[in-house]
């Protein structure tokens, strides 16, 4: 069993929206939400798969009537509170209570274009072989959790769990999430894209052709 | 065996309710102790506002329509193509682009998050962020589709690419016919956001 955010293939969520493309935010707050949260990244504090799972491990309720950017904002705070970074009464008083040693790695001004411009790569030279080629039939791991953490992050949705799939594309190795979140290291290995078709994981598949991808890593496949 | 410890704590709580106040606290403790400064959050906004966006993928989109050589590297190594363009960066450190044709509509996804690609597209829409989106795609995209009003043949077969690692896909739209007579500033023009995830087709001349 996964967390509420792997909503993949749920029913009863209604239409999708459209919107015009000229519409980034909704609301003055958010922008502050996206940047507040990109600047802190940069403390160096955690990384994106432990920034994931501090968003998952909302409250299902929370991560239900939260808005987007309200999910990145309860999980930002979450995590300077649990690294050390801000105190639980800094929080509820609303203001700083002392120093910090941490305020040298804050960006500046002059850094942030660069700093947007270098990424984060997550490929990674890794001892682990690569058991598949494109065209391999795998078998997806049944469980959608993670396997070494109780609650763990994991990047296996629900809905491909268990099935058959074809090899389609080889991304080289990179940083495995359900160790990384969890600062176990970032135990890189081969990432493919893995097809898998929609008669094999729906009831009721819209087309007998249609396919979904997902990107999976070695450790979530068997060979079939 | 490790332990998961976050579902013990929750600080956030400890904040204003209010979703602007909440954000506004947060950025005035964090400015009070030195660990952002506001000007590089002006920074940050001002480049997904104003720099970084669909505009970027249209350049790509537009000059694979009229070069063919182009259109072979970018689908053999888009990393490479992408990167010599200047739209390499953050959330499109590993970019795939999938073609559209006749036999195949490819449309993205992220069901567990948002993943997106920005240095081509900027910060994703709300409907892409939305649960309806992210449990739907996967499911049903044809009807899907028709929210947005597109339908496809039915001899085309539909690919849904979940972005479940650190890759980014962008959709390479089909060119629309009667675009022979125009430039690359007007095939970027024919270009949006949506026909790049997959949930529009290219328009037309």
């Amino acid at each position: 069993m996964s967390r509420v955010h792997d909503m993949g293939g749920r029913f009863g969520d209604g239409a999708v929206v459209p919107e015009p493309e000229g519409e980034i935010f909704h609301a003055d707050w958010h922008p502050r939400a996206l940047a507040v949260t990109v600047a802190c990244g940069t403390l160096g504090l955690w990384n994106i798969d432990v920034s994931r799972h501090a968003r998952e491990s909302l409250a299902p309720m929370d991560y239900a009537r939260f808005s987007y950017y309200e999910k990145w904002m309860a999980a930002l705070a979450d995590l300077l509170v649990e690294r050390g970074a801000l105190s639980a009464d800094e929080l509820a008083q609303g203001k700083a209570l002392g120093d910090s040693p941490l305020a040298a790695k804050r960006l500046k001004r002059d850094a942030v274009a660069a700093m947007l411009a270098k990424g984060g790569p997550a490929d990674r030279p890794s001892t682990v072989p690569a058991r598949f080629v494109p065209g391999d039939t795998v078998q997806i791991r049944a469980l959608a959790e993670n396997v070494t953490v109780p609650g763990g992050h994991t990047r296996l949705p629900g809905y491909a769990a268990g099935a058959k799939g074809t090899i389609v594309r080889m991304h080289g190795s990179h940083v495995l999430p359900d160790s990384n979140a969890h600062r176990l290291g970032e135990a890189p290995e081969p990432l493919y894209a893995v097809a898998v078709r929609a008669v094999d994981i729906w009831a009721h598949p819209e087309h007998p052709q249609d396919e979904v991808i997902l990107d999976l890593w070695d450790s979530y496949l068997a060979p079939a | 065996m490790p332990h998961d410890h976050s579902d013990h704590a929750h600080p956030h709580s400890l904040l204003p309710s209010d979703p602007a106040l909440r954000v506004k606290a947060l950025e005035t403790i964090l400015t009070q102790k030195g660990l952002i400064d506001p000007a590089a959050l002006d920074e940050i906004i001002d480049t997904y506002e104003n720099q970084i966006g669909p505009h970027n993928g249209a350049h790509v989109v537009a000059r694979a329509w009229t070069d063919p050589d182009f259109k072979a590297a970018l689908l053999a190594d888009a990393d490479a193509v992408v990167s010599e363009m200047g739209y390499y960066g953050r959330q499109g450190e590993h970019m795939v682009v999938v073609e559209n044709t006749a036999q195949v509509h490819n449309m993205v996804v992220c069901t567990l998050c948002s993943c997106y690609p920005w240095p081509l597209l900027g910060i994703p829409p709300g409907w892409y962020k939305s649960d309806a989106y992210r449990a739907r795609a996967v499911r049903e995209p044809r009807k899907v589709l028709a929210d947005f009003g597109v339908t496809l043949p039915e001899d085309t077969a539909v690919r849904v690419w979940d972005s479940t690692a650190e890759v980014r896909y962008l959709v390479l739209p089909m060119r629309p016919e009667g675009a022979e007579g125009l430039d690359e500033a007007g095939l970027m023009d024919l270009v949006s956001r949506d026909a790049m995830i997959g949930c529009a087709l290219a328009g037309t001349p």
